[in-house]
C-alpha cells in the first residue's frame, strides 16, 4: 500500500488520513490495556497518574498493591481456586474435545452439521442463560457449590473451541497416513498416538489454551454456581470492582495481562509450527 | 496419557471428598467486610475459645437465593446465616429455615427473661435479631460550609442544597424517604403507601430530584462516592459512614431525620447439618454482653434492651459508640420501622415500577 | 475373460461376499466409529449443557406449586363456571379453605403465597394471613362467609380468577409477563398496567445497543482490517497482535481498565482537564450509564468482527480494483464497487457473531451500565438472584433463548459453523 509517485495531494491526503484514523482506531484497542500497567505501581491509592508518577519520580512508584495480593488469603485462595478448576476442566474438554474433534473430521460422520451445531452451542447461547440452566440443574443434584459442579460447568463451555481448533487442524490432514499405519499392523490407539496425535498436536494445545483461558476468564458461572469456597480470580475481581476498586485489582489486572500475553506468544508459536508441518509458508 | 487420566480422576476424586468432609465445624454466613468482623470480634472468637467448636465463616451479598438453592437441593452446607427481617419473614413462610426455640435463650443479668428483655418485634419463629441497623442519608461537611442539611425535605430540595445525590438502585426505602421529604410523618408512611396515590406521590417526589441522582448498589459505594466527591450527599447504611468517619477520618455528617431502620436477625437454613451447634451458638451471641460487645466494633445498635448501657467506646477509634446508635434517643426522633409484611406484598409490582421509572 | 457371462459382473471379495455389501458394511462400521468418537462428548455436553438449559425453558411453563402445595384446589376451580358464577360456589370455596388451612400447617403457604403475588400484588399477606387464621377454624362453618369475614377481597372475582390462573398446572403466565403482558379479571390477555411495563423496552433496548455496537465495530473494524489486509504480513503481524491481546485479555481487566479511564476522577478526564478542554468543575462521568456499556462493549467485541474480515479481506486480490481503476473508475468508485462487494460476507460473518455475543452480555452492563445501561441479562440476573422469581427469569432466559438460535440458525446458513476460526 506504498504511495506511488503519481499520486495526487487529494491521494496524499487521503493516503495519511485514512493511517492516522487506523493510529486512532489501533490506540483505541490497546490503550486500555497499557495504561492499567503503570496504574498498578502507583504509590498512591488512586486510579489515574499522581504528579509523581508523571515526573518519573521512583518515590511515586511501588509494589505495596502487589504485596496486598499475596498477603491476602482470599486472593491467594483465589488464584489457587482459578488455576485449579482451569487445569481441570481444560484436561477434561480437551480430551472429550479431540475425541469429537476426530469423529467430526470425517465427511461421512452421519447428520455432521447438527452434531456440529449442538457441539459448538456452548459458544453461542449467552452464558447468563448457560449459568442459570446450570444454576437450576446443578443444584437439584447437589452440585452447586461444589469444585466439581464448576469444572464441569467450564469444561462444557470450553469443549466448542477444543472441537473448532482440532477440527481446523484435521481439515488438511491425510487420511490415507492413518490407513498405511493400520495397513502396516499398527492398532488404533498406536495410529492416534504416533500418526494422528503428533499433527494434530497444535491444534489440540492451542484448543486447550483457549479453553483453560475461558474457564480463567469466566465469571458468569461461577457467580451463580460457585460458593465462597471456590471463589475464582474473576469472582473476586467482580467483587471488588462492584464494591470498591482498590488498586489491588490493577495489580491483579497487570498479571493477567502478562499471563495473557505469554499464552498469545504460545500460541503464535504453535501456529508457525503447525503451519511449517503442514509445509505452509512460515508467517 | 493414562497417568494424566488416572491423575484426574484422583484430582476430581479429591476434590468431592473435601467438599464432603465437613462435621463439627459452624459454617457461619454474613455480610462480609467491617460488619462480619464486629461478628468474629464479638462472638466467634471468645466462642471458639470456650468451646473449640471450629468456625468458618463465609459471605454472601445478602438475599435468599443460595439458601433457597440448597435447601432445594438437600444439600444445606450453611448452618447460620446473618438475614435481613424481610428474607427471615419470607424465608419461614416458604419453608426455607428452621423454626427456633425461643424459650432456651439467656435471660438479662438482672433476671429480665429474654422475651423481655429484646426490643418488641425483634424475636421471629425463624430469626433471632442481634443488631439493629439504619438506613439514614449522610452529607458531606465541605460541601455545604454555611449549614448542611437537617431534615429529610432537604435531601429532596435542591435549590437549598445543591449537588448530586446518592440513592440506593430499588425502591427500598426510598419511596419510604420520599414520602416522609414530602412531608409525611413516619407512622403514617406505609398508611399512604398502601393506596394507589401514595405510591404515585413518591415517584413523583423521586422526580424532583432524579436528575441529580446516582444509583448504587452495594452498601461500599455510597461511602465511596461521598469520598470521591462525586456525590454531596448519599443514602447509606449508618455503619458503613460510621466506619468512613471513625477509622478514615471522612468530613461527613449523618442525618438521622427519617431514618429507616431494620433487624439483622441470626437463621437456620432448613436441613442444616449442625442445628443444634448453631443454636448454641445463637444463645451464646445473643447474650448481653456479647451483642454490648459487638457495637464495640460497628454502630449498629443492639437488640437487647439490657446491651444498651453496657456500649463502650469504639475498640479501635476510641469514640463513645453509644450516641452513635439509630437507637439512641437523640437520633430515633423520627424514625421508621422497615415493614417487611408490607414490602412482601408489594416488592414484586414496585420492583418493577422502580425499573420501569428508571429506564424512562 | 471373455467367457464371463455379463450377469456375473458382481465383484466378489476373497471370502465371496458381494463386493457393495462389503463396502456398505465397511461404510457402515466407519459411520459408527465416527459417531462413537463424537458420543462421549455428546453425552457430556448433553447432560451438563442442554439438559440443564432445556429444563430451565420449561421451568418458564411449570408451574408446581399449587398441585403440591394446595393439591385439590386446581381440580376444584376448574369446576367453578366462571361465565354463571361471579365467585366461585362454596363447595369449592370449601376444599380451597381446607387447602389453604393444610397449607399453613404445613408452613408451605408461603409458597402459595408467593406465587399469587406475582399474578395478583399485594394478595401476598392476603394468603399468609388468611391461612393462619383458617387453620384455626374447626368444624362446619359456611367458608364463603368466614373468608370475607377474614378479608373482603376473597369476595371479589378477581382473587379467585388469579387464584384459578395460579394454580393451573403449566401455565403461560410467566412467559406473557416476560412480555409485559397479564390475564384480567375474565382470563383474557391483558398489557400490564403501563408503569409496570419493562421487558419489552429492555428487550428492544437489547436489540437497539447490539446492533449500535454491531455497526460501531464495523465502522472501526473494516479500515484497520483492511490495512491489515493490505500491509506487507511481517507489519500486518505486528499490527495484529494489537488486535489479539485485547481478544486474550480478561474481559474482567478490561472492563476495569474502562472504569479507570472513564470515570469522573479518572484518567480521560484528567487529560481533558490538563488541556483545558474543561475545568476541574466540569469534568463528565462518561460510565455508570448507557455510554459506558456502549465504549466498553464496542471494545470487547471489536476483535470479533476484525478476525473474520481479516480472513475475508486477505483472500481478495488486489488485482480487481486495480483493474477497475486502469478503467477509469475513480478510487472511490472502484472500491465501492469492486472491493465492498467482495468483503460482504466477512461484515455479514463478524456481524451476527458480534451481535449474538452482545444481546446476552451481562458482565459489562452490570459493572459499567449504571442505570440506564442494563440490559436484558441484567433482569434475567436480578430475578435469579435477588427477587427469586426464577420462572420470570427462565422465561426471560427463554425469550433470549429463542432469539439467539435464531440468529445461530442464520449464521450456520450463511456462514457455516465449519468456517467459524479463532485466533
Amino acid at each position: 500500500m506504498a504511495l506511488p509517485a503519481y499520486a495526487t495531494p487529494l491521494d496524499r491526503i487521503w493516503h495519511y488520513g485514512f493511517r492516522i484514523g487506523c493510529g486512532a482506531i489501533f490506540v483505541f484497542l490497546i490503550a486500555p490495556i497499557l495504561v492499567i500497567i503503570p496504574l498498578s505501581f502507583n504509590a498512591e491509592p488512586y486510579f489515574t497518574f499522581t504528579a509523581g508518577m508523571l515526573r518519573l519520580d521512583p518515590d511515586a512508584f511501588g509494589l505495596r498493591w502487589y504485596e496486598d495480593i499475596i498477603t491476602n488469603e482470599q486472593w491467594m485462595h483465589s488464584i489457587k481456586n482459578s488455576f485449579i478448576i482451569g487445569i481441570s476442566a481444560t484436561i477434561l474438554s480437551v480430551t472429550l474435545g479431540t475425541l469429537a474433534a476426530l469423529g467430526l473430521s470425517r465427511s461421512y460422520l452421519p447428520y455432521r452439521t447438527a452434531l456440529m451445531g449442538l457441539l459448538i452451542s456452548p459458544m453461542i447461547v449467552p452464558l447468563i442463560i448457560s449459568a442459570a440452566g446450570m444454576f437450576f440443574f446443578y443444584s437439584n443434584i447437589g452440585l452447586a457449590q461444589t469444585y466439581p459442579g464448576i469444572i464441569l460447568a467450564h469444561t462444557a463451555l470450553g469443549t466448542p473451541f477444543v472441537v473448532i481448533t482440532v477440527t481446523a487442524t484435521l481439515v488438511g490432514f491425510d487420511h490415507s497416513l492413518t490407513r498405511a499405519a493400520q495397513n502396516l499392523g499398527a492398532d488404533p490407539a498406536t495410529t492416534f498416538f504416533k500418526v494422528q496425535m503428533p499433527l494434530i498436536l497444535p491444534g489440540v494445545i492451542s484448543g486447550g489454551l483457549f479453553a483453560f483461558v475461558t474457564s480463567f476468564d469466566e465469571v458468569v458461572v461461577v457467580l451463580f454456581l460457585s460458593g465462597f469456597e471456590q471463589r475464582t480470580v474473576p469472582r473476586q475481581m467482580w467483587a471488588g470492582i462492584r464494591e470498591q476498586i482498590s488498586p489491588t485489582i490493577l495489580a491483579v489486572a497487570t498479571l493477567l495481562i502478562t499471563f495473557s500475553i505469554i499464552l498469545m506468544t504460545g500460541l503464535e508459536l504453535l501456529r508457525r509450527r503447525n503451519e511449517r508441518l503442514r509445509g505452509l509458508s512460515p508467517g | 496419557m493414562k497417568s494424566f487420566l488416572k491423575l484426574t480422576s484422583l484430582a476430581v476424586a479429591g476434590l468431592f471428598a473435601a467438599s464432603a468432609a465437613q462435621a463439627d465445624t459452624l459454617t457461619i454466613v454474613s455480610w462480609g467486610g467491617a460488619y462480619t468482623k464486629s461478628q468474629i470480634e464479638a462472638y466467634h472468637k471468645p466462642y471458639i475459645k470456650k468451646t473449640g467448636v471450629t468456625i468458618n465463616s463465609e459471605d454472601y451479598s445478602g438475599g435468599l437465593a443460595e439458601v433457597k438453592a440448597q435447601v432445594e437441593a438437600g444439600n444445606v452446607t450453611w448452618d447460620l446465616i446473618d438475614l435481613e427481617l424481610s428474607d427471615v419473614v419470607r424465608g419461614c413462610d416458604e419453608g426455607l429455615l428452621e423454626e427456633l426455640p425461643l424459650d432456651g435463650l439467656p435471660p438479662a443479668p438482672d433476671g429480665t427473661p429474654a422475651a423481655k428483655d429484646f426490643l418488641p418485634g425483634t424475636l421471629h419463629e425463624c430469626g433471632i435479631a442481634t443488631i439493629i441497623w439504619s438506613t439514614i442519608y449522610a452529607y458531606d461537611k465541605t460541601k455545604f460550609p454555611n449549614g448542611g442539611p437537617q431534615t429529610m425535605a432537604d435531601f429532596f430540595d435542591t435549590k437549598k442544597f445543591p449537588g448530586k445525590r446518592a440513592m440506593r438502585k430499588g425502591p427500598k426505602p426510598n419511596l419510604e424517604f420520599a414520602l416522609m421529604g414530602d412531608g409525611v410523618p413516619a407512622d403514617k408512611v406505609y398508611e399512604v403507601l398502601s393506596t394507589p396515590a401514595g405510591v404515585d406521590r413518591a415517584f413523583a417526589m423521586l422526580d424532583k430530584i432524579r436528575a441529580d441522582v446516582l444509583w448504587w448498589e452495594a452498601g461500599a459505594q455510597p461511602p465511596q462516592m461521598l469520598a470521591d466527591g462525586e456525590v454531596a450527599m448519599a443514602t447509606a447504611y449508618n455503619g458503613r459512614i460510621f466506619n468512613a468517619v471513625a477509622t478514615e477520618n471522612m468530613p461527613f455528617e449523618i442525618v438521622w431525620d427519617g431514618q429507616v431502620w431494620d433487624l439483622d436477625l441470626w437463621s437456620i437454613p432448613k436441613g442444616s447439618k449442625n442445628k443444634a451447634a448453631a443454636i448454641e451458638f445463637i444463645k451464646y451471641s445473643t447474650d448481653t454482653q456479647r451483642l454490648a460487645d459487638q457495637a464495640a466494633w460497628i454502630s449498629y445498635g443492639p437488640a437487647r434492651a439490657s446491651s444498651i448501657p453496657l456500649i463502650g467506646k469504639h475498640a479501635e477509634a476510641g469514640v463513645e459508640m453509644g450516641p452513635q446508635m439509630p437507637t439512641a434517643p437523640e437520633n430515633f426522633k423520627n424514625a421508621l420501622q422497615n415493614d417487611c409484611e408490607w414490602w412482601a406484598d408489594h416488592q414484586d409490582e414496585l420492583n418493577e415500577r422502580f425499573a420501569a421509572w428508571l429506564a424512562k | 475373460m471373455a467367457d464371463i457371462p455379463a450377469n456375473q459382473a458382481t465383484l466378489t471379495t476373497a471370502d465371496g461376499v458381494p463386493l457393495k455389501t462389503k463396502l456398505r458394511q465397511t461404510q457402515r462400521r466407519m459411520k459408527m466409529r465416527a459417531l462413537g468418537l463424537v458420543l462421549p462428548l455428546l453425552a457430556f455436553i448433553a447432560v451438563t449443557f442442554i439438559w440443564p438449559i432445556g429444563l430451565m425453558v420449561y421451568r418458564g411453563v411449570d408451574n408446581p406449586v399449587f398441585s403440591e402445595v394446595m393439591p385439590n384446589t386446581n381440580a376444584a376451580l376448574a369446576r367453578w363456571d366462571t361465565q354463571a358464577d361471579e365467585i366461585p360456589p362454596e363447595d369449592i370455596v370449601a376444599i380451597v379453605a381446607r387447602d389453604l388451612a393444610q397449607a399453613r400447617r404445613d408452613k408451605t403457604m408461603g409458597r402459595v403465597a408467593t406465587r399469587m403475588n406475582y399474578d395478583l400484588p399485594g394478595s401476598r399477606s392476603l394468603i399468609t394471613s388468611s391461612a393462619r387464621k383458617l387453620a384455626k377454624i374447626e368444624g362446619d362453618v359456611v367458608w364463603t362467609e368466614e373468608m370475607v369475614k377474614i378479608d373482603k377481597r376473597w369476595g371479589e372475582r378477581k382473587t379467585w380468577m388469579a387464584m384459578r390462573l395460579a394454580s393451573e398446572r403449566y401455565t403461560m403466565a410467566f412467559y406473557m409477563a416476560a412480555l409485559d403482558r397479564t390475564f384480567d379479571e375474565d382470563g383474557n390477555i391483558t398489557m400490564q398496567p403501563e408503569e409496570r411495563q419493562i421487558y419489552v423496552t429492555l428487550f428492544l433496548r437489547t436489540v437497539w445497543v447490539s446492533l449500535l455496537i454491531t455497526v460501531l465495530c464495523i465502522l472501526l473494524a473494516y479500515p484497520i482490517s483492511y490495512l491489515m489486509a493490505t500491509l506487507p504480513l511481517r507489519t500486518s503481524n505486528l499490527l495484529m497482535v494489537m488486535v489479539l491481546l485485547p481478544f486474550w485479555t480478561s474481559l474482567l481487566v478490561r472492563t476495569t481498565s474502562w472504569i479507570v479511564l472513564l470515570q469522573k476522577q479518572g484518567v480521560l478526564n484528567d487529560i481533558l482537564v490538563f488541556i483545558g478542554v474543561f475545568s476541574d468543575e466540569g469534568r463528565i462521568r462518561m460510565i455508570y450509564n448507557m455510554t459506558g456499556t456502549v465504549i466498553a462493549m464496542t471494545h470487547i467485541l471489536l476483535p470479533f468482527m476484525v478476525l473474520p474480515l481479516y480472513s475475508v479481506m486477505k483472500t481478495i486480490s488486489p488485482s480487481y480494483v486495480r483493474a477497475a481503476r486502469s478503467l477509469g473508475a475513480t478510487p472511490a468508485r472502484a472500491f465501492w464497487k469492486i472491493y465492498f462487494p467482495q468483503s460482504v460476507p466477512g461484515i455479514g460473518a463478524g456481524s451476527i457473531l458480534v451481535f449474538i455475543l452482545a444481546v446476552g452480555y451481562y458482565i459489562t452492563p452490570a459493572l459499567v451500565g449504571g442505570e440506564s445501561g442494563q440490559l436484558i441479562s441484567n433482569f434475567i440476573a436480578f430475578h435469579m438472584q435477588k427477587s427469586l422469581n426464577w420462572s420470570l427469569a427462565a422465561a426471560l432466559g427463554g425469550i433470549l433463548l429463542g432469539g439467539v438460535l435464531a440468529l445461530y440458525w442464520i449464521y450456520n446458513k450463511l456462514v457455516g459453523i465449519d468456517n467459524m476460526k479463532m485466533g
